[in-house]
């Protein structure tokens, strides 16, 4: 298979030009391990943006960064440096979220922490000699030199965060969507919180090392932002937050395979290009048939 | 270290950033915009690679993208206050354009292996020329005197935007004015600490004051000297110890700060709360 496999371009004609990608090892495990990717930042994406928690899920994202920096510089798998650190952050990022302070104290926190493990990241990647052009793989990842191996432990970590937030969904959106009532009637608030900072962090290491830890945030926010645009209804805005993520992985890998320019380009463009044009379309919509659209209060 | 060439102008730049950092940080964290101020210096980046594809200079890019962008992160936040799901949606799709002009950038210049990129990223205080230098004080003071010059009616459109555009303070130019200026600062930091670390010096500082005390001119005060502070402190450690970057260390010397202020604010209130059990309420 691998010798049957020439690069011959784009042929215009769909059935050769996707026979054409898969015919390469290296491209089936990148489909793979987005598609993988796709689903589990679909769904988690789309509790992250209904619990306002952005700038908490990009912090964890930066945190990844000095995690991989500095399992390679120790020697350790450089997995383990993602896992460790964001399990870490979400740690901290609870205990911040937890002191119920004002909104801008606890956004001042958050970047202070985020600027911190930024910081720490450069420092280890400078005293780790002639790194620096690894930095960028660090940062921005590789989509395309993933292995077998990769691929099964994404599926695994994929499907162990999947199922967590299945399994606490029921109460985890009563809690993201009015906590104080939620406390009331007895669901333990403050440790949903902290789990979901958890799961979070993990799906963010996982999903650190295909898309770099720059631009895990890209897949993350805006499928969820446009399907909650769409509809306010759960179950079909997690299905269709999934949708979102899938499509523009793959397009976002085939035009980068059939072009010079990097995958994470193409994947921020597409969902950022689906985002703004249901943030025009909707006006319209909703404006014409306000009964079928009804604007959230 | 005052007679080497490098640090004194690494120091009297730093000192200039840092002011505008503390000053214009303390706004930020108190209008509760430290999302948008982290987008900004991720557009800092892409705007700073976009000149190097382009081949104008780095500095050109940087002014016109982050001023740029803090307009239409106002524009953007008019309707929806603190919409933090459309910052990042948009600066997730910013970085994706950063990436391509790297990836341009790199291909390109055969030389470098993406030490542009690194550069951006996390800044060259050491390699500042004088005319840097000098322009890096002079738009840094021009920014803090911006910034004072708006300071009492940003304040009150900060605190109570409603009564305030009742008053007739114009709150939506102000805002606008105000991510402008952000966009200003955050282009001059970026030169000095790099586009990822500058958030440090804007949030920490300012987030420290805001611990401390509660009255803005005071808190003003302590966030730009917290954070000139901070330079020195990182540059002094980076100085006596050459393997340890200067942009980290000033990073995590501000971060440093903040943490001794929390742990400061919270003895404080313990102890005001145990000899005077009615008042000792938790500062919010």
């Amino acid at each position: 298979m691998v010798e049957a496999a020439i690069f011959q371009g784009l042929s215009w004609n769909p059935v050769t030009d996707v026979r054409e990608l898969v015919s390469f090892p290296f491209m089936v495990h990148a489909l793979e391990a987005g598609t993988i990717v796709a689903v589990m930042a679909g769904v988690i994406g789309w509790f992250m943006v209904l619990r306002r928690q952005t700038f908490a899920g990009h912090t964890l994202s930066m945190i990844a960064f000095p995690g991989a920096a500095a399992a390679s510089l120790v020697g350790l798998p450089i997995m383990l440096g993602y896992f460790g650190f964001c399990g870490l952050g979400a740690l901290v990022l609870a205990a911040i979220a937890g002191t119920r302070r004002s909104l801008g104290a606890e956004s001042a926190a958050i970047g202070s922490l985020q600027a911190l493990a930024l910081a720490l990241g450069f420092l280890f990647v400078s005293l780790y000699h002639g790194v620096l052009n690894g930095l960028d793989s660090l940062l921005f990842g590789t989509f395309l030199g993933i292995t077998s191996r990769q691929v099964e432990v994404l599926l695994v970590v994929a499907a162990v965060t999947v199922a967590l937030v299945a399994f606490a969904a029921r109460p985890l959106f009563f809690a993201s969507v009015d906590a104080d009532v939620a406390r009331a009637g007895g669901v333990p608030v403050r440790l949903l919180g902290f789990g979901f900072l958890l799961v979070l962090g993990l799906s963010v290491a996982e999903t650190s090392q295909i898309t770099g830890a720059l631009l895990v945030f890209a897949l993350l926010v805006t499928p969820a932002a446009t399907a909650h645009q769409l509809t306010s209804r759960p179950g079909l805005g997690v299905a269709l937050s999934v949708a979102l993520a899938l499509v523009v992985t793959w397009l976002g890998l085939a035009l980068a395979y059939f072009s010079i320019y990097p995958v994470g380009f193409y994947i921020t463009s597409l969902s950022f290009a689906l985002y703004l044009l249901v943030r025009i379309i909707r006006p319209l919509v909703a404006g014409r048939a306000p009964s079928l659209a009804p604007e959230p209060a | 270290m005052f007679a080497q060439e490098f640090m004194r102008n690494a120091l009297i730049a730093g000192t200039f950033v840092g002011l505008a950092c503390g000053l214009v940080g303390y706004f930020v964290v108190l209008r509760a915009q430290v999302f948008a101020g982290d987008a900004l210096s991720h557009v800092a980046f892409t705007g700073a690679l976009a000149a190097l594809v382009i081949g104008v200079d780095m500095r050109a890019g940087l002014f016109a993208a982050t001023i740029l962008g803090g307009i239409v992160l106002g524009l953007l936040g008019e309707r929806a206050r603190a919409d933090d799901v459309t910052i990042g949606s948009f600066f997730a799709w910013t970085l994706g354009l950063g990436v391509l002009f790297l990836s341009i950038f790199t291909t390109k210049s055969s030389g470098g292996n993406g030490t542009g990129g690194v550069r951006v990223l996390f800044g060259s205080i050491f390699g500042l020329s004088t005319r840097d230098v000098r322009i890096s004080v002079a738009l840094s003071v021009a920014a803090c005197l911006l910034l004072l010059a708006i300071a009492r009616p940003l304040l009150f459109a900060s605190l109570d935007a409603a009564v305030a555009a009742a008053r007739g303070v114009p709150v939506g130019g102000l805002g606008l004015g105000f991510l402008a200026l952000v966009g200003l600062v955050a282009a001059q930091a970026s030169q000095a600490i790099g586009a990822l670390l500058l958030l440090g010096l804007l949030a920490a500082p300012a987030g420290a004051a805001h611990r401390l005390t509660t009255s803005p001119f005071q808190g003003l005060l302590v966030s730009g000297t917290l954070a000139v502070g901070s330079v020195w402190l990182g540059l002094t450690l980076s100085y006596t110890f050459p393997t340890l970057p200067p942009s980290s260390m000033i990073v995590a010397s501000a971060v440093g700060v903040y943490v001794l202020a929390v742990a400061a604010a919270k003895v404080a209130v313990t102890r005001a709360s145990s000899s005077h059990p009615i008042v000792g309420s938790r500062s919010s």
